[in-house]
C-alpha cells in the first residue's frame, strides 16, 4: 500500500495500523491531502488492491480522531515548574524523569497535540515521537 | 492421499485447462521439470525468460486463454520483470510461476534468491508467495481467477523449493471466494439511459475504442452500434482489429502517430464515446486541449481508469460487451417505439461524415515508392498486407516498425495485432510471434521488426526452429534506432548520437546459423518475390529488408502537444 502511494505520487501525512476484532483483518488509518479528483483516485486505487476489503472515507463526516505523542522536553531547575504546569493544564502524564528531561505522554486530537507542542517548544523540546492518527466514525444512534 | 507439491501444481494447471507452458529450468524447479514430461501439457523451452513471458502474453492475446510461464529463482525471476510489466500495462492474463529458495533460506541472501514478490508488487495485478504445500491448490485457483477476470492482468506465484518438494492432500477448490474482489460487469441502467440520450442528441459523435473491446469479445456489438447509429470509429493501438480497418466508418488509429482524420474528428466532435480505452497520453496529448467541445461517455471495467486523466460526463463501470448490448437494446427499442427514427439519425450525421471524408482526402496516409529508389518501409507493410490478404496475425517490435505496421496493415478481425503498447518493449515481437503461432497453428504469423529490436531477443530463433514454427520476421532494416533518430532528426537538428546501429550481424547468415531461412531484399522489385518465397515455406524465415535510412513516421504529434498539432511531412 505504501508503494502504491509513492509509485503514484500521492502523499501520506500520517499512517497507523493495527488488528481489528477479527485477527485476520487489520485496520489502516491513513491521512492524506489532495484535491477531490485526487482523493477519488486514491480511494479507487486502494479498492483495487486485492488484499483491501473495504475503504471508508471519513472526510467531511462526523468522526473522533486521536493521536498519541511522547515528548522529551528539557526540564532544568528554572523550567521544571512550567513544564509540570502545562502537563497539568492539558491533563497529560509524565512517564519518565531524569535530571535534565521529562518525557510526557499526550493523547488527543490534532489541535490538542499542536497546542501542547507549541507551548513546550520555547522550553526546549529534545525529541518527539507520534503514532499517527486513528479515527472512528461517530454513531448516529 | 498425499502427493508432492510438484504434482499438485501440474494437476492444478490441468484442471485450469492449461495446454502450453513457456519455461526455462533452473536449480529450484527441477522437481517440476521432472514431473512435467509425464503430463499432457506442452512445454516450450525458450532461450531467455523474458521471451517466455512475451510468448505467454501473445499466446493469451491470440487465443483468449491464460498464458502460463515457469521459471527458476533469482535471475530467472528477475528476467521476467520486463515481460510482466508489459502484460500489466496491456492488461493481459498471464500467470507466472517463479521458483524460490527454500522457505528457511528466504531473507538470508541465499544463492539465486530475490524478493520477486516485492519487486513485482507494482507491476502485477496480484502476487503470492506460497509458504505451505497445502496452500498450492487454492493459490493457483485464485491466481487464474484474478488473471482472467475483471480487468485482466499478470499474477505471479512464487514457489519455494521445499514447498514444491513437500507433500499434502490434494483438493481442488471448485468455487472461488474472494470477498475483497468483485469486479462489476453489469452496466447501470440509469447510466445507459443517459448515454443513449447523449448519443441520440449528438450531431458529431465519435467512438474511441481500445483493447477492452477485444478482451470483452465485443467487436460484433461495436460494429452493430456504429452501423446502427452511423457513428465513425477510431481505435487505439491496442484496439486495432476491434473494428474492421476496411469499413466505411473507420477513421484510422488516433493519437501521436494516428491518422489526420482520426485526430481531427476527435478534436471537433461533440460527443466522444470511449469504450474499453484508458485515455493514455499517446492519445490525449495535452489534456486541456483534448476534445474541447465534447461531452464524454466512458465505458470501462476498471473504476480507476475512469476520471484518471480526463473528466467524463457519463461514466459506466461495466464489461464492454454488456454495456454495448444494453445500449443497442435502448436504440432498437427506440426505433420500434418510433421515439427515434433511422432516417433522422442518417440525416443528422450526414454533414459530419462528409467533413470527415474531406479530411481523409486532404491528408491521407501517404508515402512515395519509386521503382528504382530505396525500399520504403510503408511499401513493405503494404506488400505484406496484400500477399497475406489481410488475414495474418501480425506482431511487432517497438518504434517506427510498430507504427508503420499499425498504419499500413488494415486489421479486420480481433486478436490479429499483437504489440507491446503500454510499456513499448523492444524485443517483444519475435517471442510474441512464437506464442501466437502456438495459439493459432493454422494462421500466418509475421513479426514486423526493426533492426534494433530484433537483436534484443534474437536467440528465440532457436525456439522457433526447434518447435518447427513457421513464423516470419520482416526486419525493416534502416541501420538506426529509427524512432529515436526521428526525434533527433526533427527536434535536435539531426544531431544523431547513440542511434546509429550499422554495426550489426548479417541477418541472412545469422538466420542460417540458427537453422532458419534467411532472405534479403534491397530493391523494391525484390520485395514481393522474397515475401512470396517466405510464405511458401513452413520453416521460420528472417527477411532483411534494406529500407530508406531516414524515413519518418507521419503524422507525428510531439509529446505534450495538442493532437491537432500534427506534423504531416
Amino acid at each position: 500500500m505504501a508503494s502504491l502511494f509513492s509509485g503514484r505520487g500521492f502523499n501520506i501525512a500520517s499512517l497507523s495500523v493495527g488488528e481489528t476484532i477479527d485477527p485476520a483483518v487489520s485496520r489502516i488509518t491513513l491521512e492524506t491531502i489532495g484535491s477531490p479528483p485526487i482523493i477519488e483516485q486514491i480511494i479507487k486505487q486502494l479498492r483495487k488492491l486485492i488484499n483491501v476489503i473495504k475503504v471508508v472515507d471519513l472526510t467531511g463526516t462526523e468522526f473522533v480522531e486521536r493521536e498519541m505523542m511522547l515528548i522529551k522536553v528539557r526540564a532544568e531547575a528554572s523550567s521544571r515548574a512550567e513544564v509540570l504546569r502545562i502537563v497539568d493544564i492539558f491533563r497529560c502524564k509524565v512517564v519518565d524523569v531524569s535530571t535534565s528531561f521529562y518525557t510526557i505522554e499526550v493523547t488527543g486530537s490534532e489541535s490538542k497535540i499542536s497546542a501542547i507542542l507549541e507551548l513546550l517548544a520555547p522550553l526546549g523540546v529534545e525529541e518527539v515521537v507520534r503514532t499517527g492518527k486513528v479515527a472512528i466514525a461517530r454513531s448516529k444512534k | 492421499m498425499e502427493i508432492k507439491g510438484a504434482s499438485i501444481l501440474l494437476e492444478c494447471l490441468a484442471r485450469e485447462g492449461v495446454e502450453v507452458i513457456f519455461g526455462y529450468p533452473g536449480g529450484v524447479i527441477t522437481d517440476i521439470y521432472d514431473q512435467l514430461p509425464r503430463t499432457n501439457i506442452r512445454h516450450i523451452l525458450v532461450r531467455h525468460e523474458q521471451a517466455a513471458v512475451h510468448a505467454a502474453d501473445a499466446y493469451a492475446r491470440a487465443s483468449g486463454k491464460v498464458g502460463v510461464v515457469l521459471v527458476t529463482s533469482g535471475p530467472g525471476a528477475t528476467n521476467t520483470v520486463t515481460g510482466i510489466a508489459s502484460a500489466f500495462m496491456d492488461s493481459v492474463p498471464v500467470v507466472v510461476f517463479t521458483g524460490q529458495v527454500p522457505t528457511g533460506a528466504i531473507g538470508n541472501d541465499a544463492f539465486q534468491e530475490v524478493d520477486i514478490v516485492g519487486i513485482t508488487r507494482p507491476c502485477t495485478k496480484h502476487n503470492y508467495l506460497i509458504k505451505k504445500t497445502a496452500d498450492i491448490a487454492l493459490t493457483v485457483r485464485h491466481a487464474f481467477h484474478l488473471a482472467s477476470t475483471g480487468r485482466p492482468g499478470p499474477v505471479l506465484v512464487d514457489l519455494p523449493k521445499d514447498v514444491i518438494a513437500g507433500v499434502s492432500e490434494f483438493k481442488y477448490p471448485r468455487k472461488v471466494v474472494l470477498p475483497s474482489y468483485k469486479p462489476n460487469y453489469e452496466a447501470h441502467a440509469g447510466q445507459i439511459k443517459k448515454a443513449a440520450e447523449l448519443i441520440i442528441n449528438s450531431r458529431k459523435p465519435v467512438i474511441y475504442a481500445g483493447g477492452g473491446v477485444i478482451m470483452s469479445e465485443a467487436h460484433q456489438e461495436l460494429k452493430d452500434l456504429a452501423e446502427l447509429m452511423r457513428i465513425p470509429v477510431t481505435t487505439t493501438l491496442m484496439g486495432l482489429g476491434g473494428f474492421p480497418g476496411t469499413h466505411e466508418l473507420w477513421l484510422g488509429m488516433l493519437g501521436m502517430h494516428g491518422t489526420y482524420r482520426a485526430n481531427m474528428a476527435v478534436a471537433a466532435c461533440d460527443l466522444l464515446i470511449a469504450i474499453g480505452a484508458r485515455f493514455d497520453d499517446r492519445v490525449t496529448g495535452k489534456t486541456d486541449e483534448f476534445c474541447p467541445e465534447a461531452k464524454l461517455i466512458h465505458i470501462d471495467i476498471d473504476p480507476t481508469s475512469i476520471k484518471k486523466t480526463v473528466q467524463v460526463n457519463v461514466p459506466i463501470v461495466a464489461d464492454c460487451r454488456n454495456a454495448l448490448i444494453k445500449l443497442l437494446r435502448e436504440f432498437n427499442e427506440g426505433f420500434e417505439n418510433k421515439t427515434i427514427s433511422k432516417s433522422a439519425v442518417k440525416a443528422d450525421h450526414k454533414a459530419w461524415l462528409k467533413q470527415i471524408a474531406g479530411w481523409r482526402e486532404t491528408y491521407p496516409l501517404s508515402y512515395e515508392q519509386e521503382d528504382n529508389g530505396p525500399i520504403k518501409p510503408q511499401f513493405v507493410v503494404e506488400e505484406i498486407y496484400r500477399l497475406t490478404k489481410g488475414k495474418a496475425i501480425i506482431t511487432t517490435e517497438v518504434g517506427q516498425n510498430q507504427m508503420w505496421a499499425a498504419q499500413y496493415y488494415h486489421f479486420t478481425r480481433p486478436r490479429t495485432f499483437i504489440t507491446s503498447g503500454g510499456l513499448g518493449v523492444m524485443g517483444f515481437g519475435l517471442p510474441a510471434a512464437i506464442g501466437a503461432q502456438i495459439a493459432q497453428p493454422d494462421s500466418i504469423v509475421i513479426d514486423i521488426a526493426g533492426d534494433g529490436s530484433i537483436q534484443m531477443n534474437i536467440q528465440e530463433l532457436a525456439t522457433a526452429v526447434e518447435n518447427k514454427l513457421p513464423v516470419k520476421v520482416a526486419i525493416l532494416n534502416n541501420q538506426y534506432l529509427g524512432m529515436v533518430r526521428q526525434f533527433q532528426q526533427i527536434f535536435y537538428d539531426k544531431r544523431y548520437f547513440g542511434t546509429d546501429i550499422a554495426c550489426a550481424p548479417d541477418f541472412v547468415k545469422l538466420a542460417e546459423a540458427y537453422g532458419a531461412v534467411g532472405l534479403r531484399a534491397e530493391k523494391p522489385g525484390e520485395v514481393a518475390p522474397v515475401l512470396t518465397e517466405a510464405l511458401a515455406t513452413d520453416r521460420p524465415v528472417l527477411i532483411d529488408f534494406r529500407i530508406e535510412r531516414e524515413e519518418c513516421v507521419y503524422p507525428m504529434v510531439a509529446a505534450g502537444e495538442a493532437m491537432t498539432k500534427m506534423l504531416l511531412a
